[in-house]
């Protein structure tokens, strides 16, 4: 896996459909990748931030990702909560699409 | 088979709790039916429409049967015509409860919520922590000393049950709720799954309910009649029969403690009637699994997915019967359990960490 100044490459773009999301692990850690319907990339913490579900097997509409325990709601752009039962924003990470690769910046 | 007649703890705040804790069964991870990603994602799409068209159907008839029972307020028809009032106002009240708390009835959030804060008064279940109470039931779903909806213990309460079909254990139970809610009281229980940060808005939602209350009693006086009570708060107990029923079939008799909802949830056939006012939850087990699919899309699910469960119940009465068989079991023998076979084509069943497997899982029978 390609390292760089903490950049992570997690997948190759087309690995993700659009409006969909995938599971990226790094080391002991989890996250959630996501593309959007205009094709941009983001990432977020892999868990829910009410119990520890993987957003990964979500449903994403538009900017939001539903989890799939709960059907708790964040804005995976910013990740601030958008329904209960989740009340915990979630942290995002920085995202760069560089040759068909996707990195993230976990810092 | 045990015979076993020791009484477990069913409170939340019981040690039964802890040892769910212990043995791995808390916030544990569920067997999930493999469905390919992308037949899920088209059966996980939200529609405004089928919503929009049910709410409108329901709210016709209910006004409808409102309108009969006014009429024949004073004759022996009313008697028939507030039947039928009362069961269009709890029944559907339950369902639109449910699905509108999942947010997934209706693709447009406020309209979810809407009809949430509606029918959540309609059956008389303060929205905010039944929301939570929802959350934990499908977390640790009849987990004893973990899950709060647990319909009945073992042996069952033949009392409570009588009276559920009144709604007169839970009604009292939630409007005592309600009003400790409106003087800023939490009680015990509900400590266990609501967190604080929603404490504030529970309080509000159930001093709104107290005004309704305050305002449908003041309207009794002020007609000197019990009519305008017959109409708000009342058909959520004498409407309540068949969502009672609805509430029993879905998970009585089947295992308790098991980390599997094809071992411990029922899907039954029901007539389109039914269907409509329970919004297809008797696709249960589909709709425990996966419950980000939409009420309309359950149908289509439980397709994908019937090669991997138990062959359904044909019919409402067969799983009612079914469920008070082993309630009456149960009387006797605490430990009995239906247990359903599977198709050739499924996976094995996941009944949970081992330790549970071995406490639990040498008291099966199989029923017919
Ligand atoms: S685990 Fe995500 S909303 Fe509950």
């Amino acid at each position: 896996m390609a390292q760089d100044e903490n950049w992570l490459e997690a997948c190759a773009a087309d690995d993700i459909d659009e409006e969909d999301v995938i599971r990226f692990d790094y080391e002991d850690r989890s996250f959630a990748i996501y593309r959007s319907e205009d094709s941009e990339y983001f990432a977020t913490d892999g868990h829910c931030t009410h119990e520890k579900v993987h957003l990964a097997n979500g449903f994403v509409m538009g900017k939001i990702i539903e989890c799939p325990k709960h059907n708790g709601r964040f804005d995976y752009t910013t990740g601030a909560v958008k329904k209960a039962p989740a009340c915990v924003d979630l942290k995002t990470y920085p995202v760069k699409v560089e040759a068909g690769k996707v990195y993230i910046r976990i810092g | 088979m045990s015979t076993s007649q020791t009484k477990r703890d069913y409170s939340l705040t019981g040690p039964e709790n802890r040892r769910a804790q212990e043995r791995g069964l808390a916030a544990a991870e569920w067997y999930e039916t493999p469905i390919p990603r992308k037949r899920l994602k088209e059966l996980m799409k939200r529609k405004d429409g089928p919503a929009i068209r049910d709410t409108i159907v329901w709210l016709v008839l209910l006004t409808g049967a409102g309108i009969a029972a006014y009429r024949s307020w004073g004759t022996w028809w009313a008697v028939p015509a507030f039947f039928v009032y009362g069961l269009l106002y709890a029944s559907p009240g339950d369902s639109r409860w449910h699905e509108c708390g999942h947010g997934t009835a209706f693709k447009t959030s406020w309209m979810n919520e809407v009809v949430y804060q509606f029918s959540s008064f309609l059956v008389l279940r303060p929205a905010t922590p039944w929301r939570w109470s929802h959350a934990r039931h499908h977390t640790d779903t009849y987990v004893v000393g973990r899950d709060p909806e647990i319909h009945q213990p073992r042996p069952p309460v033949w009392r409570i049950i009588i009276m559920q079909f009144a709604h007169l254990y839970g009604g009292p139970r939630d409007i005592k709720r309600m009003f400790m809610h409106a003087f800023g009281v939490i009680d015990k229980e509900e400590k266990e799954f609501i967190p604080e940060t929603e404490y504030r808005k529970t309080f509000w939602e159930s001093r709104a309910y107290v005004v309704i209350f305050a305002i449908v009693i003041a309207a009794c006086l002020y007609t000197s009649s019990i009519l305008p009570a017959m109409f708000i708060v009342l058909p959520s107990f004498y409407g309540a029969c068949l969502m009672v029923v609805f509430g029993m079939i879905q998970h009585l008799g089947l295992h308790e403690d098991v980390l599997d909802h094809r071992l411990n949830t029922r899907t039954v056939y029901m007539n389109p009637v039914f269907r409509f006012l329970y919004w297809n939850m008797n696709y249960h087990i589909e709709h425990h699994m996966f419950p980000m699919v939409p009420y309309h899309a359950l149908a289509a699910l439980h397709e994908e997915m019937k090669g991997d469960c138990p062959k359904p119940n044909r019919s409402t009465w067969e799983a009612f019967s079914e469920v008070i068989r082993a309630l009456l079991k149960q009387r006797k023998d605490r430990d009995y359990t239906i247990r359903r076979e599977l198709p050739p084509t499924a996976q094995p069943y996941q009944y949970g960490p081992s330790e549970v497997s071995r406490v639990r899982g040498g008291t099966e029978t199989t029923t017919a």
